[in-house]
């Protein structure tokens, strides 16, 4: 059992009187990779610099590594956190060359030393050969490798990372993504990223945490926030789907158009309660033999598979996702039958 | 000067009006000759030394003037740099009691031109000052008090005047590029001082560099304080071989010894900011100064406003108070002479420059080429030389020129003609033209820039002729750009002293000539009164630089 590396407890943080963070709680374990996803606005940046020390909390207590490093009380500055941070802008120092950059943060370590680690660390990120550069003299992959190890050069106990793709390209971004998720998993490093794509979120993170309003509405692995979402706006903001019309019929037992289920969540409702089912595209396989018939209403071609809309009986529609050989006009009537594990409806 | 080209399509062909030999170039090219005449009239001074004078300066006066100056660089240098930068960290990282006030109230001391600061610093701190006879009267004993009439207190007085340049350049270094940096240094482990250190100051180092030689070209240019201070400098030279020996060769002679020493500043200062162009880092970051803890705080707030007593608050209520006291003798018709001709001379001034301003930024927008940009860089170079040498360089060849014109004259059978345009405000326009061109491009420049060339493409499809784009589009909408152009020469000429001084026709008495009359006599509070209305329209330009700055920060 590894031990908790960064726990947040109820951290609130306050720009101007208007509170930009409510009562943040999470924990990250060591060598666990985590994230904060949200759009622009929910927050999740500022509880990054609220980790990093940029910012002084309102309410609650931020630990790393077992050292409570900010209360509303006591605020350790951000250079005694020993917490590594990757900008969205990289921040490089244009006045130093890439190893004058990668060694900055490496005091106290003798010259030879130094300039052995700095060269591994370029290695990693697969710069060697570019320590003499300028920065600006480099492209935006290769400065966002830069800042990654300088971030990592000290050895920092936690790493943060606030938007580290977001400027470079879509093809960059996913390779770039992979390499940074090995080359932290490699070296067992903690780290937390900040970042509005989920696809991001879900090819770095261990765990993701989904925030809105200043709130961390679930904090969870990719898996159970794709098929357990905690309410309504995580499943509306992870991944696609559609919401059926629902009734409890008995202690978590549903009804609804596709069949009857039983559900967890739902075990405390009161029978004749109307729910709404989350259905993912998934959920939902096309199947030629079965007698669940639904006309197809829209249709978007995906490469390996085609997204239907699909119309049921009663006029709802739903998601899914069928391998595109299966290329069925649209107005035509297709078999469908659901595959789900676990059934998930809100109130 | 920067003049930099948008990257926007070329103008579409617009039929030629005007002769071939009055395009843009030519237009360009003779605009830059009203800087270029007299700086080369200066400089050939250089290689046709004369002998005699030459031994004369070289024995009795020239090491004398070179130890002066090096001295008031290096004095300058090194209290701007450590007033200016340390205002400018301490206003732009940390939160304390009034740092919201201080960031622009710093800035104030550039309303006050070096000559006024002079006086009123002399007569604040010698000895018949009211301090050292505060000090009498408590201790007895005022003589152990350093003398303000020395080395030392022309190089403070000239550090309190300038120090704003390298203020208010540091400033922003440290605001737009200084804090995402500070941040990534903290998060590598580096403290607030050791970030100043490894990170703020080395980035910011263009930013410094051109704040310094813009207060050393300023202090090279100076004539009004050294002159008050009786500390011989290069201008002080000039003005005396000028005046005192009327030897114009030896005032060029020495003149061209100073414009070579501020052509190497200016260089400097043109590569700094180029450098600035790679130095920038990420945005601006959203966080908020570090408050600091309330001692620490109010220790700062007593530092700031230490300098701006020293360098404004101070002197400007003594300058208010020895008004006072000869306001109702003095306020009669001859200082409204003395208003009047400075008010007329800063318009017509504000007026030229600005023409000339729009003819060189239109010619360059039009050819958009290395002639036309060169000949704008050169125009522009007249902001770094001193009043002193342009006055010489504008002068020489007009005389050369008016005898050519009386001697025309004669041979014409005009007998009583003496001078045509010696005695012409003709002399002082040019020469103000060529100092302050530079100070009417920028805004200019800016403000063509805001043009885009599909609005003029825009234009010319309904259209519109060279001429009508130039009256229906360019100039509403340059007129925000031309009107601070103007007010920003105007406001220069009418702080400016060494040019009036030595190219004024006769009777051409203004403000800042009378500043200078009643100092050389040591009659302060005389001084005071026209001093108060110079300082009153410096700080126009200041205010709104600080409202500016502000919007932006």
């Amino acid at each position: 059992m590894s031990k908790s590396l960064l726990t947040l407890d109820g951290v609130g943080v306050t720009y101007d009187d208007k509170r930009v963070l409510h009562d943040l709680s999470f924990t990250l374990l060591e060598g666990e990779i985590g994230c904060l996803l949200g759009a622009s606005g929910c927050g999740k940046t500022t509880a990054l610099r609220a980790i990093a020390g940029f910012e002084p909390i309102r309410a609650g207590r931020i630990a790393i590594n077992g050292d409570t490093v900010a209360t509303v009380a006591d605020h350790w500055p951000p250079q005694r956190r020993g917490v590594g941070m990757v900008f969205q802008d990289y921040a490089l120092f244009p006045h130093l060359t890439v190893a004058g950059n990668v060694g900055f943060g490496m005091t106290g370590v003798a010259s030879a030393a130094r300039r052995r680690r700095v060269d591994e660390l370029l290695e990693v990120v697969g710069l060697a050969g570019y320590a003499d550069h300028y920065t600006h003299a480099l492209s935006g992959g290769q400065q966002q490798r830069v800042a990654l190890a300088r971030a990592l050069a000290p050895a920092p106990r936690l790493l943060l990372l606030d938007e580290p793709f977001s400027n470079l390209d879509v093809e960059l971004r996913e390779r770039l993504s992979q390499e940074v998720r090995d080359i932290l998993k490699s070296r067992g490093m903690t780290a937390l990223l900040v970042t509005h794509d989920q696809h991001e979120a879900f090819a770095l993170a261990d765990k993701i945490g989904v925030m809105e309003g200043g709130r961390l509405r679930q904090w969870d692995a990719a898996y159970a926030l794709y098929h357990e979402p905690a309410d309504r706006f995580v499943a509306d903001f992870v991944g696609e789907g559609a919401f059926l019309p629902a009734e409890v019929v008995g202690p978590g037992e549903l009804v609804f158009e596709l069949g009857r289920r039983n559900c967890r969540a739902m075990q405390d409702c009161a029978t004749g309660s109307k729910v709404q089912v989350l259905l993912r595209p998934d959920d939902v396989l096309h199947d030629d033999a079965s007698t669940l018939q639904a006309r197809v209403v829209k249709k978007a071609f995906r490469g390996a598979q085609f997204l239907y809309t699909l119309a049921l009986p009663s006029g709802a529609t739903v998601l899914s996702l069928v391998p595109s050989h299966h290329d069925h006009a649209i107005g035509e009537s297709i078999g469908i039958r659901l595959e789900i594990d676990h059934v998930i409806a809100f109130t | 000067m920067d003049i930099d080209i948008p990257h926007t399509a070329p103008l579409p062909p617009t039929p030629r009006r005007l002769p071939r030999r009055l395009d843009e170039h030519a237009l360009a090219w003779l605009v830059a000759a009203v800087t270029l005449v007299p700086l080369g009239v200066v400089l050939a001074s250089l290689w046709q030394p004369e002998g005699e004078v030459w031994r004369h300066m070289a024995e009795f006066v020239l090491p004398q003037l070179l130890i002066n100056t090096a001295w008031l660089i290096a004095g300058v240098a090194v209290g701007t740099l450590g007033l200016g930068v340390s205002l400018a960290w301490v206003t732009a990282i940390y939160d304390f009691p009034g740092r919201k006030h201080f960031a622009w109230a710093l800035a104030l001391p550039l309303a006050m031109p070096a000559y006024v600061l002079a006086f009123v610093q002399i007569g604040l701190y010698d000895f018949t000052g009211p301090l050292q006879s505060l000090i009498r009267d408590v201790a007895g004993d005022s003589s152990w008090f350093p003398s303000i009439r020395s080395r030392g207190g022309v190089i403070l007085t000239l550090t309190l005047v300038l120090y704003p340049y390298v203020y208010l350049l540091a400033r922003n270094a440290f605001l737009t590029q200084g804090r995402r940096a500070l941040e990534a240094a903290a998060s590598l482990g580096l403290s607030r001082r050791q970030g100043f250190w490894r990170v703020a100051l080395p980035m910011a180092r263009p930013w410094l560099v051109g704040g310094v030689s813009l207060a050393l070209m300023e202090c090279l240019a100076d004539f009004g304080t050294v002159a008050t201070f009786n500390y011989d400098t290069f201008t002080t030279a000039i003005y005396k071989a000028w005046f005192g020996l009327f030897n114009l060769t030896a005032a060029s002679q020495l003149a061209s010894l100073l414009v070579m020493a501020v052509l190497a500043l200016a260089l400097l200062e043109q590569r700094a900011r180029g450098d600035k162009r790679y130095t920038a880092t990420g945005r601006g970051a959203a966080n908020r100064p570090e408050r600091l803890p309330p001692w620490r705080g109010w220790l700062v707030a007593g530092a700031c406003l230490l300098v701006l007593s020293l360098a404004f608050l101070v002197p400007m209520a003594q300058l208010l108070y020895w008004a006072w006291t000869v306001a109702a003798e003095q306020l009669d018709l001859r200082y409204m002479g003395f208003v009047g001709r400075s008010l007329v001379l800063s318009a017509g001034a504000a007026g030229v420059v600005v023409v000339l301003a729009l003819v060189l930024a239109y010619a360059v927008r039009r050819k958009r080429d290395i002639a036309s940009r060169l000949a704008a860089r050169l125009a522009t170079l007249g902001y770094a030389v001193p009043g002193t040498v342009l006055a010489v360089g504008v002068f020489i060849p007009l005389a050369w020129l008016d005898n050519h014109l009386i001697t025309a004259a004669h041979a014409l059978g005009w007998p009583g003609v003496s001078e045509v345009i010696k005695g012409t405000l003709l002399v002082m326009l040019l020469a103000y033209a060529a100092r302050f061109l530079a100070v009417a491009f920028e805004p200019t420049q800016s403000a063509m820039q805001r043009i885009t060339a599909s609005q003029e493409e825009a234009a010319a499809s309904m259209g519109l002729g060279r001429r009508a784009v130039l009256w229906r589009i360019h100039l509403p909408m340059l007129r925000g750009g031309l009107l601070t152009a103007a007010l920003m020469v105007f406001v220069d000429v009418m702080k400016e002293m060494p040019i009036t001084l030595m190219t004024r026709p006769f009777g051409w008495d203004t403000l800042a000539v009378r500043v200078f009359e009643m100092t050389s006599e040591g009659q302060w509070e005389m001084a005071a009164l026209p001093s108060v209305a110079i300082v009153l329209a410096g700080l126009i330009p200041v205010i709104l630089l600080a409202v500016q700055t502000e919007r932006h920060a």
